[in-house]
């Protein structure tokens, strides 16, 4: 599984014989390889005006490129708005809220995102193929869909310390802009233009898999919201910045603490971890039928109706496990 | 007839052949598999409706929708054998007498001193006793003992002290289908009580002095309160427009001391309606989520349920809260009256909420107090006007209930789907006919099997290992939040997409949490026995042996639980790009060389293909494993099915 950035091709068709040698060289004789657009058709084709643009078919035959359209930036923002609005209205009856839910869009990014990513799983594990997967910059719709794929066919990433480092590498090291994208909340009115809720679209499908696969993740809904908290507000340093080089030059490393080693304390890592946990060898293909995805209420709805009955439930299920 | 194609519901290119049988009471396919021979069984009661479709080029195509929201998309060679087939259960799915139906052949091989025990395992008279009736407040009439007075009663009812015989019949006679108002719950903690009846027949301006009186004895039978609240669970409208034909609702004017109050839930019609525009929904293909979410908001679906679960909440508090008496109606009081009464008592009550206490429920609240079953759920062919999904929606409150209190339920989800289940199968007496009148006179209880007997039987598999009598949740009154709270109703998959494997989590929570508590149970005595054993052989120094094979045997469970979660499971078509690619992945020994793989993903280990049935004796036992149960440990499962056919869909 690879990722990368639109190649920049612009208007002229440009071509570069090292980008297509890097990339021939990844696929044997004869193989075939798989690139994952996260751009419409159109959207990609746009791109060229101003300088950017796909791998045509005559410079890379050996691929096949795939285009799958995911919401970013400005859109995405706006959807995540409206659907905590909806969330939060006092005044919203049955009659409107699933219309409400409906416009804001938000499961069905959820439902993209998720398809993409078996989509990207199912080239891997099913076709043996080669994957490429990139967008525009390549630091939002590709690290979603790269991260993703990841869970689902890796059983290493799904264990708590196996999920770090998959966040380490996928989202932090990889250079997604943190600092631009999670500067304000939904409900905030300074709208900056950068704002949007990749980071939080990703913890969601992660949800969404915990939620198919019960047992599969070593984590929880307890983790999730922790990661949504601290990568808008934190006292640590992991989400700070936009890149590893403006965190070498913040001193980042040497002046702030690391998540991680807050949580993986013993005394912290507990309250993280999913009681039903049993390691699952094998490749987990989430159902992404529009009733398999559901509202992620611990987020969506957590300051507004009270989690004490599901908690009493984890509580039980916890003490389950745990006498036996 | 042979050479039958079953369709999966989303891939058409995933269809299986084999052969279609026939027979009195079910409709059965059997795959020509080499080693599997996966059986499909559908009971002719569960079907709703028959489609014929046009002829293609494969075949003729036959759509089976069934009431328990199973689909079977069959497509059969000649035209022919279709139209024979579509004649047929079209006879066999539209019964016209009682004797044609399951339960009368139904034999599951007890003798009768079994069955009359089976039908007893729920008493109302213990019942109402354990409420704390009868009291210095109600008592036990017997005034309709012959039905003479109303025949969609029961023999029995309770009523408030002060009623006498004659309010009794006067009352009835201003009541439409003679429903007066009787007992439904009594709360001894302060003495209001939760009354049902139909509505008043008082037009614009008839009187009634009995049924004043009767509403002034519930008043009275409740001397913590000096009010009772009305409540009119149809919309306003609706029950002025009654008027007009002579009937209505109660003015505050003409009865002294009462607070009236309409809760607008809608008509079987609009329920009717409504459950059909959700399974079209649920019946497209591949939709996108604005087409779910828009297809599940036009239903109106969760809207209704929201209502029914409001009335209940409303009713609850009165009671729980103020200590105020309710008179529940809705027209003739036996469809939202019956909802409404049992989410209000499932609500207040805890029994309620264990696994015989909800029998108990069902046949108070619907059975004995005259639920049209037969018109509501088509037992026999009758008007399709009548038809409404009103016990579903109760169940469906139910399970709503048990999504946001996970402790509070004794039982489980699939309780509650096997129970939907057998409102449509026909399979078991309890829910034939339209009241006790009509079963005592078909002799239900000396002809069929009781229902409950045989979910008691297999309680096992219907607890919910979260419950603890001593939970919080599991004590007194729940409080479901009213607002803001819509966004709480989910859409139940578990039963609407029952059959559609592919859509659910395949490893079951509740069944693991099961196992894993007997099994600490187990080890927890094992530990016991232990313990003594020791004690004794440290007084006494013998033989290590017998120690040593117990310890054996403790292993050998350990390893059951604690193992194979990673059942695993295929990947569903998410994109239509990769056809043309074949597969070279090893894994798929079995599948399609076709690349995309569908949601079935149901590989022969799966238990749930175990189909036994005894044709001979016409023992089957439908009882379907619900999704949530379908990723079972096979371990668990290899000896549990043996009386019991066990049915997929595609």
């Amino acid at each position: 599984l690879l990722r990368s950035s639109q190649p920049l091709t612009g208007h002229n068709r440009r071509r570069c014989p090292e980008d297509e040698k890097l990339l021939g060289t990844i696929l044997d004789e004869g193989e075939r390889g798989f690139i994952i657009d996260t751009r419409s058709a159109q959207a990609a084709k746009q791109a060229r005006m101003s300088g950017g643009g796909t791998e045509p078919k005559s410079s890379y035959p050996q691929w096949r490129r795939l285009h799958r359209a995911l919401e970013r930036g400005r859109a995405l923002q706006e959807s995540f708005t409206r659907l905590a609005e909806a969330c939060s209205d006092p005044a919203a009856s049955m009659d409107r809220w699933l219309c409400r839910l409906e416009s804001s869009r938000w499961l069905s990014h959820v439902k993209a995102a998720l398809s993409t990513a078996c989509l990207a799983a199912q080239c891997l594990d099913r076709e043996d193929s080669k994957v490429l997967v990139h967008g525009a910059e390549g630091t939002d719709t590709t690290l979603l869909v790269t991260a993703l794929a990841q869970l689902i066919l890796d059983p290493s990433c799904r264990s708590l310390e196996g999920f770090q480092g998959l966040l380490e590498r996928e989202w932090i090291q990889a250079g997604h802009p943190f600092q631009l994208r999670c500067a304000r909340s939904a409900s905030s009115h300074g709208r900056g233009k950068q704002e949007a809720p990749l980071f939080l679209l990703f913890l969601d499908c992660v949800w969404q898999l915990s939620r198919q696969f019960p047992f599969s993740l070593e984590f929880g809904e307890q983790l999730l919201l922790t990661l949504f908290d601290n990568a808008y507000a934190s006292a640590y340093g992991t989400f700070l910045c936009n890149s590893e080089r403006e965190r070498s030059l913040c001193q980042v490393r040497e002046s702030t603490h690391s998540l991680w080693a807050w949580l993986n304390q013993p005394e912290e890592r507990h309250k993280f971890l999913n009681p039903l946990y049993s390691h699952n060898p094998l490749v987990i293909w989430p159902s992404v039928e529009p009733q398999s995805i559901q509202l992620w209420q611990g987020l969506f709805l957590r300051w507004i109706r009270s989690s004490q009955h599901l908690e009493e439930a984890w509580e039980e299920i916890q003490r389950l496990v745990e006498g036996n | 007839v042979e050479n039958v194609r079953l369709l999966d519901r989303l891939s058409s290119r995933r269809a299986v052949v084999g052969t279609l049988y026939l027979t009195a009471t079910h409709v059965i396919f059997v795959e020509n598999g080499s080693e599997t021979r996966k059986e499909t069984w559908v009971l002719h009661s569960q079907i709703s409706s028959i489609e014929k479709q046009a002829t293609t080029a494969t075949g003729c195509p036959l759509l089976i929708r069934c009431k328990n929201f199973q689909v079977i998309q069959l497509v059969i060679p000649q035209e022919r054998d279709c139209h024979d087939v579509y004649i047929s259960l079209i006879r066999l799915a539209r019964p016209v007498k009682y004797e044609e139906l399951y339960c009368f052949s139904f034999n599951p091989k007890l003798d009768k001193e079994e069955r009359e025990q089976g039908w007893k395992l729920v008493d109302l008279n213990e019942e109402y006793n354990r409420m704390g009736v009868p009291n210095n407040y109600w008592q036990i009439s017997d005034v309709n003992r012959d039905y003479g007075i109303c025949d969609s009663y029961p023999t029995e009812v309770y009523v408030p002290k002060s009623a006498t015989a004659h309010i009794i019949v006067g009352s009835s006679k201003f009541r439409s289908r003679r429903r007066f108002p009787a007992l439904s719950y009594y709360c001894k903690g302060n003495n209001a009580s939760i009354c049902r009846s139909s509505q008043p027949l008082s037009g614009f301006s008839a009187r009634c002095l009995e049924d004043e009186q009767m509403l002034q004895a519930i008043r009275k039978a409740n001397p913590g309160s000096d009010f009772i609240y009305v409540v009119d669970t149809r919309p306003k409208l609706n029950a002025m427009a009654n008027r007009a034909a002579g009937k209505g609702y109660e003015n505050e004017d003409n009865y002294s001391n009462i607070k009236f109050q309409f809760i607008g839930i809608e008509n079987i019609h609009v329920m009717r309606n409504s459950l059909q525009k959700m399974l079209e929904v649920c019946e497209l293909k591949s939709p996108s989520m604005s087409d779910f979410l828009w297809g599940l908001e036009n239903s109106g679906w969760l809207k209704h349920i929201k209502a029914i679960m409001d009335a209940g909440i409303f009713i609850a508090k009165a009671v729980a809260e103020e200590g105020v008496s309710v008179l529940v109606h809705c027209s003739d009081g036996w469809d939202r009256t019956a909802q409404v009464c049992s989410v209000a008592s499932l609500l207040l009550d805890p029994y309620y909420r264990t696994m015989k206490g909800f029998m108990v429920l069902i046949e108070k609240d619907w059975v004995s107090f005259g639920h049209k079953f037969n018109h509501r759920y088509g037992n026999l062919d009758g008007d399709p006007k009548e038809i409404s999904p009103v016990i579903d929606q109760f169940i469906e409150c139910v399970w709503q209930l048990m999504e946001q209190f996970p402790c509070a339920f004794e039982f489980n989800e699939r309780f509650l789907i096997h129970i939907q289940h057998h409102v449509y199968s026909c399979q078991f007496g309890n829910f034939l006919c339209n009241s006790q009148k009509e079963r005592r006179e078909l002799k239900i209880k000396e002809r069929t099997y009781s229902l409950w007997a045989h979910l008691w039987k297999n309680r096992a598999d219907y607890l919910n290992p979260l419950y603890r009598s001593d939970h919080s949740q599991s004590q007194g009154t729940l409080h479901p939040q009213i607002a803001p709270c819509n966004f709480l109703y989910k859409f139940w998959s578990g039963m609407y997409n029952r059959f559609e494997k592919g859509l659910h989590p395949r490893q079951s929570v509740t069944d693991y949490l099961m196992a894993v508590k007997e099994e600490t149970q187990q080890l927890e005595e094992e530990l016991e026995v232990l313990q003594e054993r020791l004690a004794n052989l440290q007084k006494s120094q013998s033989g290590n042996n017998k120690v040593k094979s117990k310890q054996q045997d403790r292993s050998k469970q350990i390893g059951l639980y604690t193992s194979n979660n990673s059942l695993a499971n295929t990947p569903q078509e998410y994109s239509n790009d990769l056809k043309s690619f074949p597969s070279r992945s090893p894994s798929q020994g079995d599948e399609d060389s076709a690349l995309i793989l569908t949601q079935d993903n149901l590989k022969s280990s799966d238990p749930d293909l175990s189909a036994n049935s005894d044709q001979e004796s016409g023992v089957e036992d439908l009882s379907c494993r619900s999704p949530s149960g379908g990723g079972c440990l096979p371990s668990e499962d290899s000896g549990k099915d043996s009386d019991e056919a066990v049915f997929l869909a595609g």
